[in-house]
């Protein structure tokens, strides 16, 4: 493997590392803060790629504007979508067991499917990459490397600046964190509980529909398409250790990593390397790389 | 067991076994032993999720290998004798039980439920990516076992004996859970802390279990691949993990009958969905009649279908509703 190709595969590496870290991280905020098992978190993407799809020409008729345009207009339902989803199901499952949990949320998995079914079909539709984004640099001699792919990576490594510092130094931070190591405290501090549940779920829907979104154009978008960034994520949080941001943000981009160079390197495995990555770490750290708190 | 629950598992094993002289025609037929065989996956789930109180995620992988194990070990030459291609798709399963428990035992709560899952499509991607299991296309059966004068072509001998094997499997976890054996199992659910504070190394126990769920989940995979003569990678999707677990918590956990009825009714409701006749050209989106049964089914039935008796009891003396034990330490039927 020369230098440029090396190069490339690392550019790629990172920006799925990336994907996965904005959606795994909202599967590891609504496990370690309200303690849901959230098995529909592989849909709130997909919902975010089909939003791409979808949304484009109708913002581009009404509001006008383009693909940053799509992007604002649909994370703002996202977060309007997630805020109801968290009032009218999940908060129901806060006091139940893992189990009513994931059937729950199983069953959320089936009604989304069909509804994107019903709404928009089953086929695969492709989205294009915005004009001005549509360029690529050159590497080396003979390799390029897409712009679009580049402002994938730019745009979640904004994103986890600022869940970082939100995290850590912000007042609503400060809550959250409270909150995922005692409930009860928290609320009893006179902190408004329920109400931090929703903003949570909401800000992890919306994070897994952004995802959805940037990731529509390198993807394309087709029925399922949730179901397998959901396994890997779950992969991901059991590896980071449930609950923790920087183990997720760590198992992601070592995911992101084995999964491009496995893919390269040894292509008839490259489907089970993630899983191999993960027996041999829960051997060697039964609760995953990181502690949550 | 109570004298109730007798006459019910009675009841019930009869029923099935004089349907076939109803005489409902090859699709009915086709169905129930369809229905019989996931009882068989949903009962070796019970022994994990009722029984031990270990939610596992990918139960699925088990059956699928079972059903793969009997169609590469087949092969292509001739038919192969049940006696050996049966317990070998067992054993096989078994095998890699033993292998994601004595990983994934090291985990609990939801890391197991996780580890377990991701395992599961592990053993999806070795026979969907690799020239072992044919791809996304699956493989045909050519041949199916023999097995001295039974002819498995037959419909009706297949579901007999599919029926059998519930049987036997429901006998044989009754007894297990009957045993010293069963009741560390329902110890370590309860309280696995004070197991150990008693003196019981636990994990073997688990182990045990769980290599022993897999088998069953094998045989499940096993009588399947010689029903339809074909195997593809959904076998060991994680969708059928998930409709498991849907089973043996819609018909109520700690209890066998739960599994059971839970896989019929889990079946039932599918075939309802489905259906043209009632829903027309709606019916290939049975699954969000499907899904949405689920969420009523969580909101409203915490307990499962079981509980149904005693809830519509409860509601004609007027007791409490919400009095009873709560979920997780729920004794079964004793």
């Amino acid at each position: 493997m020369d230098f440029p190709i090396f190069l490339i595969q690392c550019l790629n590496a990172v920006q799925y590392g990336l994907l996965l870290f904005l959606v795994a991280a909202g599967l590891t905020l609504i496990f370690g803060i309200m303690g849901v098992i959230n098995l529909a978190h592989g849909s709130f993407y997909m919902i975010g790629a089909y939003m791409a799809y979808a949304l484009g020409p109708v913002v581009a008729s009404t509001i006008g504007g383009g693909f940053l345009m799509t992007l604002v207009v649909g994370t703002v339902l996202a977060v309007i979508i997630g805020y109801i989803l968290e009032w009218v199901f999940y908060s129901y499952l806060y006091d139940r067991d893992h189990l009513q949990q994931v059937l729950m949320t199983y069953g959320l998995i089936l009604v989304f499917e069909e509804l994107r079914s019903l709404i928009v079909g089953d086929d695969v539709h492709g989205v294009k990459v915005p004009d001005f984004l549509s360029g690529s640099i050159p590497l080396g001699e003979l390799m390029t490397y897409p712009h679009y792919r580049l402002f994938v990576s730019a745009v979640c490594l904004v994103l986890v600046g600022a869940m970082f510092y939100v995290f850590t130094r912000t007042r609503l931070g400060m809550m959250i964190r409270a909150g995922s190591s005692n409930r009860e405290m928290v609320q009893s501090l006179g902190i408004d509980i329920t109400f931090l549940y929703r903003i949570v779920f909401a800000a992890g829907f919306a994070l897994a529909a952004l995802a959805g979104m940037v990731a529509a154009p390198i993807s394309s978008v087709y029925p399922g398409m949730g179901n397998s960034v959901l396994i890997i994520c779950f992969v991901v949080v059991v590896i980071g250790g449930i609950g923790s941001i920087k183990g997720a943000l760590v198992a992601a981009l070592l995911m992101g990593f084995i999964d491009t160079f496995g893919k390269v390197l040894l292509p008839e495995a490259a489907g089970v390397l993630v899983y191999l990555a993960m027996a041999v770490i829960l051997l060697w750290k039964p609760n995953g790389l990181f502690k949550a708190g | 067991m109570s004298r109730t629950a007798i006459l019910f598992h009675v009841l019930f094993f009869t029923a099935l076994l004089l349907y076939p002289l109803l005489g409902g025609g090859d699709y009915a037929l086709d169905l129930l032993t369809k229905i019989v065989i996931y009882a068989i996956l949903a009962l070796s789930l019970e022994l994990l999720v009722g029984t031990t109180g270990l939610v596992c995620f990918g139960q699925a992988a088990f059956f699928g290998i079972g059903a793969y194990a009997a169609v590469i070990l087949s092969g292509e030459e001739g038919a192969a004798s049940l006696l050996w291609l049966m317990p070998a798709s067992i054993l096989i399963a078994a095998a890699y039980a033993l292998f994601v428990g004595a990983l994934s035992l090291r985990t609990s709560g939801v890391y197991f439920i996780m580890v377990t899952l991701a395992f599961a499509q592990m053993a999806y991607f070795v026979v969907h990516d690799t020239p072992l299991g044919g791809g996304t296309d699956g493989i045909y059966l050519y041949f199916r076992p023999t097995f001295g004068p039974l002819d498995f072509d037959k419909p009706l001998t297949l579901y007999l004996f599919s029926l059998g094997a519930l049987i036997a499997v429901f006998l044989f976890l009754a007894m297990l859970l009957n045993s010293r054996f069963g009741r560390a199992l329902s110890g370590i659910r309860i309280n696995e802390q004070r197991m150990r504070g008693t003196g019981f190394t636990t994990f073997p126990y688990k182990l045990a279990a769980f290599t022993i769920s897999g088998g069953i989940a094998g045989l499940a995979g096993f009588l399947f691949a010689v029903k339809d003569g074909f195997v593809n990678p959904e076998l060991l999707g994680w969708h059928l993990s998930g409709a498991a677990l849907v089973m043996i918590i819609l018909g109520g956990l700690g209890q066998l009958s739960g599994a059971m009825t839970g896989a019929f009714a889990f079946m039932l409701l599918q075939e309802f969905y489905k259906s043209d006749a009632v829903f027309g050209s709606f019916a290939k989106h049975w699954h969000l009649g499907l899904g949405l049964t689920i969420i009523l089914a969580v909101a409203l039935l915490p307990r499962g279908l079981v509980q149904l008796p005693s809830l519509i009891g409860r509601r004609l003396t007027g007791a409490s509703l919400l009095s009873g034990g709560s979920l997780g330490s729920s004794e079964g039927a004793k």
